[in-house]
């Protein structure tokens, strides 16, 4: 026998921990920039959409109930394991385009900011929260809490960072999450999903679809079931007044620059809650 | 015990008990749970399951203030929308069964109790017939027992039937369900045999689960014994009643059920009279797939009671 015969790759959906393929059947192929087929994706549905949904939310009370020492080190791990496979990324990113140079650099700067959300895990509420002065015998303070399941267009471009960017700020505080990628970006969400499924990462905590923002966005604005919506990856071409939907069901629409690394993308999606406690016996 | 003249073998002489292809029914069931169910008939299906619903509550920690609100969730399970009919029943302990009566007054939810020794059925048939007596007193208008599975396994079968017998002239006016507790009988073969075995001794349904242990109700367990209840009406003249219990906690795995029962059985059996639901979490997700129809966007379970 001589020569290897080339495995070429089909990118699974990120569900409930799981990779399945669409329920659908379908997907979508990505070429390199030579127009070179680099892999078969598959293509989610709004049913797909539906059991991510299921899945964050059935995840969210426990992964928020965590302490935030522990949501801290399991994201510091998750970090660790990016840094052990920074070739397999830097190679993804060179595939689909990017430049040698470039690549490197924002793989290494994907890892820094993740560990810079990380370290927030134990901070933010201190920060954000408050005792506040009150006229009356009561203790009055203010804590975040988490929104509850966010929905993410990411960024196409830059894939990696654009997708931590807007991930790791929102599950830091214990939101879970259904992402959206579409095109090229999505080999890049694939592969942060298989790092996450291996790493400590409770199962439905990150959901990963890949396929076509405008099949599956008006499925995310109108869903009841989704707190908020991140749509920083949004193309250009979109009709914007498809968001209208989501005042008729009061969901919280974010869009960033994804060049930014600020405590403000983790307050995007906390919710102040004020407590009056009674002083005295 | 009241003696029963009848034997389990002169009665069940007549009635051929059929060995179970397991191969072909757990393929027969797979099939059964590809079938589409398409939207147009999907809110006729939604409110079939609810009108077939025991809204279940079987706990330690069970109150009659509980018991109060299931009741209501029972009688109207969506406040916001007068089309969403009521369901069949509530199933509870005797402690409870007179809440529950004072609570569905004047609507058509029965009372359902579990009695006589739920859910291992281990207790003389004296204490077990008194419990039974007891719950028809206060109130109940269906009554699940179990079938005692020790008799059974042991080989002691007549000891089955009589208990059963006994039950049933404990119950007087109110409906038996016998619930076979499948997951502890170990094959499809003792399923039917079970399932001929509480329809000869006079069970009105046959039940499949306590809800009490993990291997309850399943999809090929169910055609099995609607197979039986198929055969027995055949044979007899006797039209028993199924009710698939244990683990159903979504839409899809309800219509499942419809399209097995209707299946095997026919539309005759697609009512309340002569298929039940047991559960609990089931309807809220059955009520967030109606609203989902009404709606046309995805609902979520902050929109639904919670129980």
């Amino acid at each position: 026998m001589t020569g290897k015969i080339p495995i070429a790759k089909t990118y699974k959906l990120f569900i409930d921990g799981a990779f399945p393929r669409s329920e659908s059947g379908r997907t979508f192929s990505v070429n390199n920039p030579e127009g070179e087929l680099i892999a078969n994706v598959s293509q989610a549905s709004r049913k797909d959409f539906r059991e991510a949904v299921r899945a964050a939310r059935a995840a969210q009370l426990s992964w928020a109930s965590r302490t935030a020492y522990n949501r801290g080190q399991i994201l510091y791990r998750v970090a660790e394991m990016l840094e052990s496979r920074k070739i397999e990324f830097v190679e993804l990113l060179k595939s689909i385009g990017v430049n040698s140079r470039s690549a490197t650099r924002e793989v290494e700067d994907s890892i820094q900011r993740w560990v810079w959300y990380a370290g927030w895990s134990d901070k933010y509420s201190q920060v954000l929260g408050s005792v506040n002065p009150v006229s009356g015998p009561y203790f009055n303070f203010t804590v975040p809490e988490p929104t509850g399941v966010v929905g993410i267009i990411a960024p196409t471009e830059p894939s990696m960072l654009g997708l931590i960017s807007r991930l790791v700020p929102a599950i830091v505080s214990g939101n879970t999450v259904v992402v959206v990628s579409e095109g090229q970006s999505s080999l890049t969400s694939v592969t942060i999903g298989e790092v996450l499924a291996t790493s400590d990462v409770p199962a439905g905590v990150v959901n990963i679809l890949t396929g076509d923002q405008k099949d599956l966005l008006p499925w995310m604005v109108g869903h009841l079931d989704l707190n908020a919506v991140d749509i920083s990856g949004i193309s250009p071409e979109t009709d914007l007044t498809l968001l209208e939907e989501t005042a008729s069901n009061v969901k919280r629409v974010v869009s960033r620059q994804v060049n930014e690394e600020s405590l403000e993308l983790i307050s995007d999606f906390l919710e102040m809650k004020t407590v009056w406690h009674p002083i005295g016996r | 015990m009241p003696t029963s003249t009848i034997t389990f073998r002169e009665t069940v002489s007549s009635i051929k008990v059929i060995p179970v292809d397991e191969v072909s029914l757990e393929a027969r069931a797979a099939s059964l749970a590809t079938r589409s169910i398409k939207t147009t008939s999907k809110r006729a299906a939604l409110h079939l399951a609810i009108r077939c619903m025991d809204l279940t509550t079987l706990e330690g920690a069970d109150t009659p203030e509980k018991v109060a609100s299931l009741c209501q969730k029972a009688k109207r399970p969506d406040p916001s929308n007068h089309g969403v009919p009521s369901v069949a029943a509530v199933c509870i302990y005797p402690e409870m069964v007179h809440h529950a009566v004072e609570a569905t007054e004047g609507s058509n939810v029965k009372v359902a109790s579990v009695a006589g020794a739920f859910p291992s059925g281990l207790s003389t048939i004296e204490a077990r017939t008194a419990d039974i007596a007891d719950a028809v007193k206060r109130g109940a208008d269906e009554i699940d027992i179990v079938l005692n599975r020790s008799a059974f396994l042991a080989g002691d079968e007549q000891r089955a039937f009589e208990e059963i017998v006994a039950s049933k002239d404990a119950c007087g006016k109110a409906h038996l369900k016998v619930i076979l507790e499948v997951g502890e009988l170990g094959s499809y073969d003792k399923i039917r045999q079970a399932s001929v075995l509480a329809m000869a001794a006079g069970a009105d349904f046959i039940k499949t689960s306590t809800g009490k242990i993990p291997q309850a109700s399943s999809l090929p367990r169910v055609l099995c014994m609607a197979e039986a209840v198929r055969d027995f009406a055949q044979q007899t003249n006797i039209s028993v009643g199924i009710k698939a219990a244990g683990g159903i906690r979504t839409a899809k795995q309800a219509w499942h059920y419809l399209v097995v029962i209707g299946e095997t059985l026919g539309t005759e059996w697609l009512s309340p009279e002569m298929f039940r639901i047991g559960a609990s979490s089931l309807l809220n997700d059955v009520l967030l797939q109606l609203n989902r129809l009404d709606s046309g966007s995805y609902s979520g379970p902050d929109y639904v009671t919670v129980d």
